[in-house]
């Protein structure tokens, strides 16, 4: 083997864009929905998540503040997420929280609509105002349950 | 260490057809022996069993003391390195380069320092008559070329065994010669036990100290001398056939190579 | 007529299973040697660009068509449903989950694994194998092992790049082709696609398929018939053998990680 130093140029180039894609493919493409701090750890209890998943974005009024942390069965049977939030972030105690669907068909998220009172959010505090997840299937049963009843 | 190379006994088939039937001879240490017969006679499969390449249905096989055919194949690397091949198309590595191909066993199984290795790679060339094909490719060499540098590979660890499957088939006589005066040369100079196949009647009588016949899958053995006074028929129908009619030359007459005393 | 078919499938699988040994002999001795020194690292060097920097091209243009392709398909589609929003998670996820990694596996076989078999059947007609082995160098060693590793290497550099060019190639045809908006496919592919869920998993998948196509290809060129017949048995058995295991392998690790 010729000791080629075009080659190994060649080679190292190669293997440099490989990793360069695998890269983009793996951070920015597959990363973290969330990349900002973490650390402000909230709960909040809902009767439905409906398909909300570990590492779902958390948004207040649209903008990305942290993730979901994990999403747990509590002893009266609801779901208690874990919310990882950015520390930064002053939360008024009546903050309500809501899992919402971004577009149709999209992934659901966490909305945090924040209240009016003064007082803060403590870390490992409870969000006192839940909406649960809408699912569509209950809302079209609903619908043709409720158009069923009006045609009796 | 008996370096004498013996072969007992052996008995292989390829496919359907028996090629030894019970092959017995001995290569004497130092000597030049020159293995001759039909073709598919089975004469590059003896050189083949002999280098571990191959091994027979039954039989014994000693190299340098050892018998080989029960060797794995990491031993066999061992004895090895007490042979050196040169193979009918020289089989060098076609990616690399003349210089590389000579070098490689040194590379490989020695700590010489790369200018050590160039000198004995430049060494070697030299004896074998290519002093300027280093940076060349194999496949930029004429066939003669191509011999001549596996030579050198063949030898550049200095074995004292050296097996060459058909060195002299497909050259032009000029060639021949050169590569005649160049394996006698170096079996002198170097004492090394050479062992050829070959077709080419004159220069093996020239060159032989020994002379084995293969026919019908057993070794006929003797000197030049020997050979060409046998009474064997077989023996006979093939020394015409090589000479495609001319008279046989008389023993002695074609100067038949004297073996050191 | 059923006896001498009978004796000829149990002496087909007896042959087979003594070639399931043999296999797994020879994968054993490439493992062993790609583990121990010498390393080897200039053959290693010149394989990969055997293997990868030459398939670029090939790789690279049939990425950026295929995912014009599904651009295309996929805007179809999701049109109907008012969902050209999603395009982008379409494009990437199938692109991400099965397509990169199948479809460069079977490209670079057919490039390169065919090209691999062919070298080293050639070796052995022309008993350069054996020449190794007279030097006291083992031919897996030297000459198999650093072709083996170079496939396991660049597959899945070739697998992302692949990707990578079929994701513009979607983003050409849905963005600037057809008017999806640019941030929506970006953010639907991003948000669609997970490290651990996706990402990994077409990794793991070209890993391995790599792993499978250096081998297979090594093996025919290594256990060929030393005669022209034999490069060319070595070449085409490669393709074929080399696909059928990478789709195969590809349906059970779908099957075991849920990818």
């Amino acid at each position: 083997m010729q000791a080629s130093p075009k080659r190994d140029l060649t080679v190292g180039l190669f293997v440099m864009l490989g990793l360069a894609a695998i890269g983009y493919l793996s951070i920015q493409v597959g990363g973290v929905t969330y990349s900002g701090p973490g650390g402000l750890t909230i709960y909040a209890t809902f009767d439905e998540v409906g398909g909300l998943k570990p590492r779902a974005p958390v948004a207040v009024a649209g903008v990305s503040v942290g993730q979901v942390k994990r999403i747990e069965l509590d002893s009266d049977l609801r779901a208690r997420v874990t919310l990882d939030l950015d520390p930064n972030l002053e939360l008024s105690a009546d903050t309500s929280a809501s899992i919402r669907t971004s577009g149709l068909l999209g992934d659901q998220f966490v909305a945090l609509e924040p209240g009016s009172e003064d007082e803060i959010l403590r870390p490992g505090e409870e969000i006192a105002y839940t909406e649960s997840a809408l699912l569509l299937e209950r809302l079209i049963g609903r619908f043709v349950h409720d158009s069923g009843v009006r045609t009796d | 260490m008996d370096e004498r190379i013996c072969v007992e006994d052996i008995f292989l088939s390829l496919g359907d057809r028996k090629v030894f039937r019970g092959f017995s001879c001995c290569f004497g240490r130092g000597q030049i022996s020159i293995v001759m017969g039909g073709s598919g006679a089975g004469k590059s499969t003896l050189l083949r069993l002999l280098a571990g390449l191959q091994r027979p249905d039954r039989g014994s096989i000693r190299v340098a003391g050892e018998e080989i055919t029960r060797l794995s194949e990491r031993e066999l690397f061992r004895v090895r390195d007490h042979i050196g091949m040169l193979f009918q198309g020289g089989a060098l590595l076609d990616s690399m380069t003349v210089y590389e191909n000579v070098a490689l066993p040194l590379r490989e199984h020695t700590r010489l320092a790369e200018p050590d290795i160039a000198a004995e790679v430049g060494r070697r060339l030299a004896a074998v008559g290519l002093p300027d094909t280093e940076p060349l490719y194999p496949r930029q060499l004429s066939g003669g070329m191509l011999r001549r540098a596996a030579l050198a590979r063949a030898i550049v660890t200095d074995p004292e065994i050296v097996l060459c499957d058909e060195p002299f088939s497909g050259l032009d006589p000029v060639n021949v010669r050169r590569i005649e005066h160049l394996l006698t040369d170096l079996s002198r100079k170097l004492g090394l036990t050479l062992i050829l196949t070959s077709h080419h009647l004159p220069s093996s009588l020239r060159m032989a100290d020994h002379i084995v016949f293969m026919v019908d899958g057993q070794a006929l053995c003797g000197s030049p001398a020997e050979l060409l006074a046998s009474d064997d028929k077989r023996v006979s129908e093939f020394l015409e056939a090589e000479h495609n009619g001319h008279p046989r030359p008389a023993p002695g007459a074609t100067g038949v190579w004297q073996a050191p005393s | 007529m059923k006896t001498p078919t009978l004796q000829a499938l149990g002496f087909r699988t007896v042959s087979l299973v003594g070639h399931l040994g043999c296999i797994v002999v020879f994968i054993g001795e490439v493992v062993t040697y790609a583990v121990r020194r010498p390393f080897r690292a200039r053959r290693l060097v010149n394989e990969v660009f055997d293997v990868g920097v030459l398939s670029l091209a090939i790789v690279c243009l049939s990425g950026a068509t295929v995912g014009a392709v599904l651009g295309l398909q996929g805007y179809n589609t999701l049109s109907r449903f008012g969902a050209e929003g999603s395009l982008g998670a379409v494009v990437g996820l199938s692109l991400v989950r099965e397509l990169g990694p199948v479809l460069t596996a079977l490209l670079v076989t057919g490039r390169a694994g065919s090209a691999m078999a062919a070298e080293i059947a050639s070796m052995v007609t022309t008993q350069q194998l054996d020449g190794l082995r007279m030097m006291s160098i083992n031919p897996v060693d030297f000459v198999v092992t650093p072709k083996a590793l170079a496939m396991l290497i660049a597959m899945p550099m070739l697998n992302a790049l692949f990707i990578v060019f079929a994701l513009f190639g979607g983003y050409l045809v849905g963005v600037v082709l057809l008017g999806v908006d640019s941030g929506v496919y970006v953010a639907s592919l991003e948000h669609a696609i997970t490290f651990e869920d996706d990402v990994a998993g077409t990794l793991l998948k070209s890993g391995i398929f790599g792993a499978l196509v250096g081998c297979i290809a090594t093996y025919r060129g290594y256990i060929s018939e030393p005669t022209s017949a034999g490069v060319s048995a070595a070449t085409t058995g490669t393709v074929v053998t080399a696909s059928v295991a990478v789709l195969l392998a590809d349906y059970v690790i779908t099957a075991l990680w849920g990818v």
